[in-house]
């Protein structure tokens, strides 16, 4: 059953070696194609879709570092989201601040509840954990609906400024506001990349796969479960800033449960684990709505039918493939290895 | 017994609720044995196992590993001290690379910080490169090099084991707790590991061993210590253990008739 | 003032118990915490009300809520978890599969019925009685006598009939049941039906307390009636009982002490309180994990 050698000519293997050959060629066209996709698609609303898209990307990339690598489901997401949002929004309009360090504040404060978060849940497992995320997600909805003074419980945040660059405001109609939120989510998905090769990504994966293997390797898992939390919280804020700068307006509902559950099906769907995944589930799932009015109507629906569909024939995801590639050392590394080869060779010749 | 034993062990005894799994066992262990401890299924190896890697806290008694009372102390700082361990059900990272297994072995001795993996720095990239080349150098020494790509769950069980084993000794570790390495194992596969383990007490690791395969323990331990019901029973060299009348008792005559086979 | 409060929430609390029951029963029998119970238990108050609606008389219409909430239970283990079980799926599969039904019936829910609170008829509406300085309504006295009749056959059905017996076993150890000739899998899907019943009949009771339903009303309940389980011990049926007895009378108190905007935040604390403090309730079992 279980395959002793990694198919050197399946598909998989073919499609890898490609990419990883084609590296810089295919990431000139996809930068040139993400550059020009506004000039060639001049139409506020397919454009307004697409920065949706990306925005919900990014609330996929923040939850994977939780769920996808540190194993740990969480229903109540939409809870760092709203506290990006809010703050963000909220230092944009009452305090009148610009939009960056707004957001920035709204990562400080999201980053800061997500260890409030994370430390009573570090000894709870699977269902237990999940449960108390939702309760989280719940109670920030509740503070953001009775805290009238700060947030204007039931009616929200209006008017909500677009950033402005030097003085000229960044928008969808002048493509602005496109290429800022694409810029952040190339640095969202680089930090994200250079996260998972690292001794951090490595000791998150070891979690998952079993903690207390992990407690017994020495690694410091109250530690590194709440940077998952940390870490998570920050990026799903930030994007949450970019999300209330978009629509303009914010209330408490527009960060609910259901909310949570799209972000937690665009991981399921996409692949969980994998960064790749988090752009195919959101393109999946912001774009089929639109698509027809019948899954608009039916799209919560269609979140759930996603989640037990995925679980029940590919609970890995979409492009969810575990690498067939061989692990990738580093040009020192096989340096070193050659050098260890020939002298080895040299011994024995 | 001799003071400077590289681990020494007095008297621990484990109470869950109202059963004593352990009672008072004592045993100590000189830098470069090979010692086993023995006994009957549910005899509590294991949890002296978890006593001394931290995983339980000891009721009564102490443990002295490098000079330095380690009981009850977390596990965390117990890998540091240079005690590391296998598990009787194979708990490798299932979902990672063999190599990527090693690597986290090496976790606690990589000190390159979060700031520096994620900007990439000079000092992120000189330690990460040494330690996937020591990974590399480990995963040689355990005839596992060629595999290092695959992942955990696609190796043989053997395989498994010895990954383990490399993924124990990549803690930096001098003192390598095994329990039942054996286990599943075909009388082949259990030659190949008596054999891995000698060539560990050569290369100067300390073993200490929880094994029920008589011919594996027979074969390489320096010294062996009985325990049943969670009390110790005898101690001794192979030999002496194998004609303990007490011993043989606890075992129903398996003991006995193994070491007249070899 | 604080007797009746007491009352009050104590009358709450049976309605808790009876949905925190349902969860304790698949929790025993499968270690999962079925998430889609709460949206299982908006599904019987709505079918309900659409029954009685429907002049079928109360008695019928709360019968053929019951059936068909029972059925929904079994279907959900059927057609969703017991693959799941088949190919021996990582737990948290089973996890995000409930909470995606739960999603799939409350949505469709929402657009058979729409979002809005609908009204449910009374169902023991025969005016109030005063005990001392409580005042006790006949509605409460049906829930209370309803609740615990239930529960009773319940606890009935589960020590003291042969399928109870074979739901304990398989509880126990799975493999052995089977060994013993009980068909594990139909034991499984009668606890479903079991759980889908009791849901149904919460929701009634509830619906018919407050005299509203609406397709979200499974939400908190269903959270609610989760803290209480846990609270009891999650798989233990007295647990249930107890746990959700203590949410409903903190809850009440901590309307009158706090203000209605925190009455739902108790149950929340109690969970997390108990979760930090003693994971294992107050009756629940202690698993050991060999290392």
């Amino acid at each position: 059953m279980t395959n002793t050698r990694m198919e050197k000519h399946s598909f998989l293997y073919q499609f890898e070696s490609f990419i990883s050959k084609n590296q810089k060629l295919l990431l000139i066209l996809l930068a040139a194609f993400l550059c020009l996709l506004p000039k060639g698609v001049n139409n506020q609303y397919f454009l307004t879709v697409i920065v949706k898209m990306a925005v919900y990307a990014m609330f996929g990339l923040g939850l994977n570092i939780l769920t996808g690598y540190t194993g740990l489901v969480s229903l109540g997401h939409a809870g760092f989201v709203a506290i990006g949002a809010y703050t963000a929004s909220l230092c944009a309009v009452k305090l009148g601040l610009s939009f960056f360090p707004s957001m920035l504040l709204g990562m400080v404060v999201a980053g800061l509840v997500g260890i409030l978060l994370g430390l009573p849940t570090l000894r709870l497992t699977g269902t237990y954990l999940s449960i108390v995320t939702l309760g989280f997600g719940e109670i920030i909805k509740m503070i953001a609906m009775n805290w009238s003074p700060v947030t204007n419980g039931t009616l929200g945040v209006k008017n909500i400024p677009k950033p402005a660059v030097f003085g000229m405001k960044l928008t969808i109609a002048n493509h602005g506001l496109y290429y800022l939120v694409m810029i952040i989510l190339v640095v969202c998905t680089v930090f994200c990349l250079v996260l998972v090769k690292s001794k951090t990504g490595r000791a998150l994966q070891a979690i998952k796969g079993d903690e207390l293997a992990s407690v017994m390797m020495g690694i410091n898992v109250t530690y590194y479960k709440i940077l998952a939390f940390v870490l998570s919280a920050c990026i799903c804020a930030a994007a949450g800033a970019l999300y209330a700068t978009l629509i303009g307006y914010v209330d408490p509902n527009t960060f609910n449960f259901d909310v949570s559950t799209l972000i937690l099906s665009i991981v399921i769907l996409g692949g969980m684990g994998t960064i790749r995944g988090m752009f195919l589930g959101a393109a999946i799932l912001i774009a089929l709505p639109e698509v027809s009015r019948f899954l608009m109507v039916y799209r919560f629906v269609l979140y759930g039918v996603i989640l037990v569909v995925m679980m029940r024939f590919r609970p890995q995801g979409i492009l969810g493939w575990k690498s067939q590639l061989p692990y990738k050392l580093s040009r020192q590394v096989m340096e070193w290895l050659k050098t260890a080869e020939t002298e080895e060779a040299g011994d024995n010749g | 017994m001799a003071d400077n034993a590289y681990l020494s062990v007095k008297g621990i005894t484990k109470r869950f609720g109202g059963i004593v799994a352990v009672e008072q066992v004592s045993f100590e262990i000189n830098k470069g044995e090979v010692v086993s401890i023995i006994g009957p299924n549910g005899a509590g190896k294991t949890t002296v196992f978890n006593m001394l890697t931290g995983v339980y806290q000891v009721d009564e008694g102490t443990i002295v590993f490098n000079g330095e009372e380690i009981q009850n102390k977390k596990p965390k700082h117990i890998v540091m001290a240079g005690m590391s361990r296998t598990f009787q059900n194979i708990r490798l990272f299932q979902d990672m690379r063999v190599i990527e297994n090693v690597l986290i072995g090496a976790h606690i001795k990589t000190s390159y910080n979060f700031l520096d993996s994620t900007f990439r720095t000079a000092r992120y990239r000189k330690e990460e490169d040494e330690k996937v080349l020591q990974a590399i150098e480990l995963l040689k020494s355990v005839g596992l090099e060629h595999r290092k790509d695959d992942y955990a769950s696609n190796l043989p069980y053997g395989d498994q084991r010895k990954l383990e084993i490399a993924r124990a000794i990549a803690t930096g570790a001098g003192l390598l707790l095994l329990d039942e390495p054996a286990a599943g194992m075909n009388p082949k596969e259990s030659e190949e590991l008596m054999l891995f383990i000698r060539s560990l007490k050569q290369k100067g690791y300390t073993v200490l061993l929880i094994e029920h395969d008589m011919s594996v323990v027979m074969n390489i331990s320096d010294r062996i210590y009985v325990i049943d019901h969670g009390k110790p029973i005898a101690q001794g060299l192979p030999v002496e253990i194998a004609n303990n009348e007490r011993v043989i008792e606890a075992y129903l005559g398996g003991v006995h008739k193994d070491a007249e086979d070899n | 003032m604080i007797a009746q409060q007491i009352f009050n929430g104590l009358a709450l609390g049976m309605g808790y118990a009876l949905i925190a029951v349902g969860y304790s029963l698949v929790f025993g029998i499968l270690r999962l915490v079925n998430f889609s119970h709460g949206s299982v238990y908006a599904f019987g108050a709505q079918m309900a009300m659409v029954f009685i609606g429907l002049r079928f008389g109360v008695v019928p219409g709360l019968i053929a809520s019951m059936v068909l909430t029972g059925v929904l239970g079994v279907a959900i283990d059927k057609l969703a978890l017991e693959p799941l079980r088949k190919k021996k799926s990582i737990p948290i599969a089973s996890l995000i599969t409930t909470i995606g039904i739960s999603n799939i019936v409350t949505n469709l829910l929402i657009v058979a019925f729409g979002s809005e609170k609908r009204a449910f008829p009374p169902l023991f509406d025969f005016g109030t009685l005063k005990i001392g300085k409580i005042i006790v309504s006949s509605t409460q006295i049906g829930m209370c006598v309803v609740s615990l009749i239930l529960m009773l056959l319940l606890v009935g059905i589960v020590f003291y009939t042969k399928i109870g017996l074979a739901m304990r076993a398989a509880e126990q150890n799975p493999k052995a049941a089977n060994l013993m000739g009980i068909n594990v899998n139909f034991v499984i899907s009668f606890t479903f039906f079991l759980s889908g019943i009791s849901a149904s009949i919460a929701g009634s009771l509830v619906g018919s307390y407050y005299q509203i339903v609406y397709p979200n009303m499974g939400f908190m309940a269903g959270l609610k009636a989760f803290a209480a389980a846990v609270l009891g011990g999650i798989g233990s049926l007295p647990g249930a009982i107890i746990g959700g007895l203590i949410v409903g009378v903190s809850e009440s108190m901590a309307a009158t002490v706090l203000g209605s905007t925190y009455r739902d935040s108790m149950a929340f604390i109690i969970l997390i309180i108990v979760l930090i403090v003693r994971p294992n309730g107050l009756f629940g079992k202690k698993g050991i994990t060999k290392v």
